[in-house]
């Protein structure tokens, strides 16, 4: 296998599991026909926006300020924290990407779902606590902590922003295609509902909203996904060996079911590709900022350490699904066009986890898994919606415009504007979106979390030395370079723009922007030889002294 | 905050002690995440025979499936381990030379 095929191939595989619904969105939606009404489906996504309206109505009488609205005052518990952690970071494309990926790759799928998992003990070992310790409400509060405000904040809330309209405008589109699928309804119909929706946790209930939805989501992602990999793995006596020798006679892979195949074969994009994932997660606004909603650093660590768990957890639920599948769904003819086993599958790839739930469960089963997955939707885009706002209203608003006179109420009424502003652009983009493979906005917002944020973050919690004019060379030449290089890979260069060839042959940006923006920030600092940078060097010790014990760091409000 | 309470803070022998100890402690884990996953990944990439030999004679337990439930399991345990020395030991020394630097400010 050329590089070229491998990378594209690695890219897809990137784009299907990082990628909260780019899979969908990307060349398995184009086979999405509308189905029939699904009316189990659509019944039980009705309890659930009806259970999330009531908890917005109770979060709406306790987002009174905007310490409420950000971070729901603080006042999260390390486990809820947990589940809302887990929740950000397991997407609908976890669920239906990862077990496509099984049934399709076998025992690859399970060593990717392992480097998904493994940039969590290395965000609680390096970053965790000290987030907490230094920053309030958003991630942008920390790289500014000694630095100039104007300057730094512009610089990370612009690449925040970006982040999450590319990530928003992908769920959309996936949204969008997964909701003609499962329910039936019509594609705008389904933006309008999310788009709606998603105004209505934010606007009303705040972090507070936010986070319930999230749990709640949480809680039904893993009640349905082991449920249906119980179910599943009981028809084989909850034998693996049984389950395998069956799949291996079956699939395929043959042996090769449980042997590496090419997924992770180069090295060099292998472990790039574990470090633009790990990096990328640490770098998403709408995750970091889930860190402030806990009351001290002792409940951030604790968060992670749920999150981490739940994560493992459901990978390997999802492997039983995967491997149950092959099985269950690739043998019955009733989830094949034209009932032919092995040839397309209804619905795309990604309706095996679909298919599954229908075999072992029947209608009822496979309506509440298609209600989780919208669910899992709708509770994403409030919480990357959030984190637009935050970085609109508390960035650039409330610190770079107004210089911290705006009143908490002004800004609290500005946070809603941005809310529904980007609902509204969320909505429209996905609407103009409809028809494009959107898969490279999801390499766009990981690689620009990876190459603009997360740099700039680590180098001034750990680095003195860091100055603003470093920041800055460094948030922006990473953003500039992380969005350049998608604009030339083949996803854009080619497939949207029409040209023959590619001229940056990779689709993920994160391994050659990152350096870059490392050495950007680490030149430009040591260079800077300017008064403001030596101040800006001797601020350090009191930053060190916060991050470190907490002292001075934003507790929780009273409730 | 006020500096000075930063400076008492700094000029703590416990607090460099705290500092220095969290710091290799956490670093120590680090590096057993990182090397045992990327080992694991090289393995992948240049053993894909060792990666898939199985693990008992007559058994589908590859090497493979086991290090990677293996690592699920460990980096989960490290993160515990992390969590309970890190909310125990390390925040009551942090508690004390907080309370410490607090007095001698008054």
């Amino acid at each position: 296998m050329t590089i070229r095929a491998l990378s594209t191939r690695l890219a897809a595989a990137l784009a299907l599991a990082a990628a909260p619904l780019a899979a969908l969105a990307g060349p398995a939606v184009e086979a999405t026909t509308k189905q029939p009404l699904n009316l189990h489906a659509i019944g039980m996504f009705f309890v659930f926006v009806l259970l999330t309206l009531g908890i917005t109505y109770w979060a709406a009488s306790r987002t009174k300020s905007t310490a409420d609205f950000y971070t729901a005052g603080g006042g999260i518990t390390g486990f809820q924290n947990g589940l809302a952690i887990a929740g950000d970071y397991m997407s609908a494309a976890t669920l239906l990407g990862l077990t496509a990926m099984m049934y399709m790759q076998g025992v690859d799928a399970y060593i990717y779902m392992l480097s998904f998992f493994v940039g969590w003990p290395i965000i609680l070992f390096l970053m965790a606590e000290r987030l907490r310790n230094l920053g309030k409400f958003t991630f942008a509060d920390i790289t500014s902590y000694r630095l100039n405000q104007g300057k730094v904040r512009t610089m990370a809330a612009v690449s925040s922003l970006v982040v999450v309209c590319f990530y928003l405008v992908a769920q959309m589109v996936g949204a969008g295609q997964l909701i003609k699928l499962l329910f039936g309804l019509d594609y705008t119909v389904a933006l309008f509902v999310v788009g709606a929706l998603m105004m209505v946790y934010v606007t009303f209930g705040g972090m507070v909203a936010t986070t319930w939805v999230q749990i709640i989501k949480a809680c039904m992602l893993l009640i349905g996904g082991t449920t249906v990999a119980v179910l599943g793995f009981s028809q084989f006596g909850f034998s693996f060996e049984e389950l395998t020798n069956r799949a291996m006679e079956i699939h395929r892979l043959g042996v090769n079911l449980l042997a590496p195949g090419s997924l992770l074969a180069d090295p060099v994009t292998a472990i790039s590709l574990g470090l633009g994932l790990m990096f990328g997660t640490a770098g998403l606004p709408h995750i970091l900022m889930r860190f402030f909603t806990v009351t001290d650093a002792k409940e951030a660590r604790k968060s992670v350490l749920f999150a981490s768990g739940i994560v493992a957890y459901f990978f390997n639920v999802i492997a039983i699904m995967g491997l149950c599948a092959i099985l269950i769904v690739g043998t019955n003819p009733q989830f094949f066009e034209g009932g032919e086993v092995g040839g397309k599958v209804i619905g795309g790839g990604n309706m095996i986890a679909m298919h599954l739930a229908q075999a072992v469960g029947g209608n009822l089963l496979l309506g509440f898994l298609s209600a989780v997955a919208f669910a899992t939707i709708l509770a994403v885009v409030a919480g990357l919606a959030l984190a637009g706002a935050s970085a609109i209203s508390h960035d650039i608003y409330s610190r770079v415009i107004m210089k911290g006179t705006a009143s908490e109420k002004t800004e609290l009424r500005v946070s809603k504007f941005a809310t529904i502003g980007l609902g509204v652009v969320a909505v429209l983009l996905g609407m103009a979106f409809e028809k494009m493979n959107i898969a490279f906005m999801v390499a766009l917002a990981f690689g620009v979390a990876a190459s603009a944020n997360f740099p700039v973050l680590i180098l001034s919690m750990y680095w003195k030395d860091l100055t603003t004019r470093g920041a800055l060379a460094g948030g922006y030449f990473g953003l500039f370079s992380a969005v350049a290089l998608v604009v030339l890979s083949k996803s854009v260069w080619v497939d949207v723009l029409g040209n023959a060839a590619p001229i940056f042959p990779y689709t993920q940006p994160a391994l050659f922007s990152m350096p870059l923006a490392f050495l950007a920030a680490i030149l430009v600092s040591l260079l800077d030889k300017s008064a403001e940078a030596q101040r800006e060097r001797q601020a350090f010790g009191d930053q060190y002294v916060r991050a470190q014990t907490g002292v001075g760091a934003a507790s929780a409000a009273a409730h | 905050m006020s500096s000075s309470m930063y400076a008492h803070i700094r000029s703590n022998p416990r607090f460099a002690e705290l500092v220095a100890r969290r710091t290799r402690f956490a670093v120590t884990l680090s590096a057993i995440v990182l090397v045992i996953f990327y080992g694991f990944v090289m393995m992948v990439a240049f053993a894909p025979d060792l990666v898939a030999t199985r693990l008992f004679e007559g058994s589908n337990l590859t090497v493979g499936i086991a290090l990677g439930l293996l690592q699920f399991v460990l980096f989960w345990v490290l993160t515990l381990i992390y969590v309970r020395r890190a909310n125990g030991e390390f925040d009551d020394l942090n508690k004390e030379i907080v309370n410490a630097a607090w007095r001698s400010e008054q």
